[in-house]
């Protein structure tokens, strides 16, 4: 099939945005917009948090970001990825660096990303030593890559092989609202990849290999009720299409990267960011997925979540680096706050297993 | 008049001070709101479609803004949107063309 690319990378275009510093400043009403929101770290002060910090419970999920190389351009991402991003690929070294933590370690799942974690050349080698450490391993598969090269077409069986549980963007069950987002031809290529994971069992009951969507919306509003949304997705998809799915996690929006400039673009950032702020949850706060999972960048920088990396906003404290990896340490730190947290707090709140309150 | 022109999408925003001057019965109009559209028998998004296709029947700026934007917030699409307009648009329609029975009925007391 192929897909039509809906977007192009902020840094292809030279965007200002592509600087995370310069979409910092934005966040904070210094470029851009002069919207003074109140700061979140006010927010969760006053909600209860002592001194507006935020600590880990403990880290049970260790992220990869492995690369910014992906085969769709889709036009909200946060990690700025596209088929132009090839230089940005976790390398062989840093992934050992990555597995002697996890062999050192009692943290029970790695969740991989990208980009398309699939193109980096040593994805399939550290998803097998993984499942040999008897790791959990999430996949986060954008579906599409699975039927862009022969190459790729058999990833169903090698997820099923090592226990993979895959986690797969699917913005609607209506071909016009993904390909919106993710670019023309996505669903149709979506459906034929989800039917091939069907076929061998992924997202069936009783064979135990799991096989969730992520619920995005497609355009500055916020997600509706995650199980409303799941029930809606299974009948539809069975009823027109006859795929089904295990779970489905409603993910916010976060308002950086591609989704801060189409809000930007679009002149809806302000109304957006006040949307996240009149929804603010407190008690969504202290179920946010940076309290147990730690984030790790394709050059090895440790970082509390995939959009913290994203904004370039290392972990607190000296040790930065896989390489330095310290437990103790990190269960030990602040995370790093600032206004996109709005993002992960609106609502039922959002993490990359879905809504958390 | 403090405005020259009607339907200001800003005072969609104002909504919540119709309790200003009568408080018990604004907040009961808005406790009964928020129970209706509540997930029950239907779910928000069927109901949230219904608003929709109201909106339109009872022509009304405000609610055809706020339930476009609640119809995708509860995971609708336009496919979806656009049919509950027809079913709105439909019924007002019908309910001119049923009138035409009785322009009939008269019509065949008045005619040989």
């Amino acid at each position: 099939m192929g897909i039509h690319q809906k977007s192009k990378s902020l840094v292809s275009r030279h965007s200002e945005l592509s600087d995370t510093f310069y979409q910092l400043r934005v966040l904070n009403g210094q470029e851009r917009t002069d919207a003074d929101f109140p700061k979140f770290v006010d927010r969760i002060k006053a909600a209860g948090f002592h001194d507006g910090r935020l600590s880990p419970t403990r880290i049970d999920i260790f992220q990869l970001n492995v690369g910014k190389l992906c085969n769709q351009t889709c036009a909200h991402c946060h990690v700025d990825a596209g088929p132009d991003r090839k230089a940005e690929n976790m390398t062989r070294e840093t992934f050992e660096l990555c597995l002697d933590v996890l062999a050192r370690y009692d943290i029970p799942t790695v969740d991989i990303t990208g980009g398309a974690p699939e193109m980096n050349p040593h994805f399939r080698w550290f998803v097998e030593e993984c499942y040999k450490l008897g790791k959990h391993v999430i996949v986060r598969c954008n579906l599409t890559i699975i039927v862009a090269h022969k190459k790729y077409r058999d990833l169903p069986e090698f997820f099923a092989a090592n226990g993979v549980e895959v986690v797969s963007s699917l913005p609607h069950y209506a071909a016009l609202r993904t390909d919106s987002q993710r670019g023309d031809g996505v669903f149709d290529d979506s459906m034929e990849a989800l039917k091939m994971l069907n076929a061998i069992g992924y997202g069936v009951t009783g064979t135990g290999l799991t096989l969730n969507l992520v619920y995005n919306p497609t355009g500055s509003f916020l997600p509706g009720n995650q199980a409303s949304l799941e029930s809606d997705f299974k009948s539809q998809l069975m009823r027109k299409q006859g795929v089904t799915f295990n779970n489905l996690f409603a993910i916010t929006n976060m308002p950086i990267s591609r989704f801060l400039d189409y809000l930007l673009e679009t002149g809806q950032y302000e109304n957006y960011m006040q949307s996240l702020i009149e929804a603010f949850n407190p008690g969504a706060v202290s179920s946010v997925m940076c309290r147990n999972t730690i984030s790790v960048s394709y050059e090895g920088y440790l970082y509390d979540c995939d959009f913290n990396q994203m904004l370039d906003l290392k972990v607190a404290g000296p040790l930065t680096h896989i390489r330095d990896f310290d437990l103790q340490l990190l269960q030990n730190r602040d995370i790093v706050l600032n206004q996109h947290c709005y993002g992960c707090t609106a609502g039922a709140g959002s993490s990359c297993g879905g809504q958390v309150a | 008049m403090s405005k020259k022109h009607y339907f200001d999408p800003e005072d969609l925003k104002k909504f919540g001070n119709i309790t200003d001057w009568q408080k018990s019965m604004g907040d009961k109009y808005f406790a009964w709101y928020s129970e209706v559209m509540k997930e029950g028998a239907l779910t928000e998004r069927e109901k949230s479609l219904i608003a929709l296709a109201v909106a339109h029947a009872v022509q009304c700026p405000y609610c055809i803004d706020a339930y476009t934007a609640t119809s995708f917030e509860k995971g609708a699409d336009e496919a979806q949107m656009m049919e509950a307009v027809h079913v709105a648009a439909v019924i007002r329609a019908g309910s001119s063309l049923v009138f035409s029975t009785q322009m009939m009925n008269h019509a065949k007391d008045l005619t040989m």
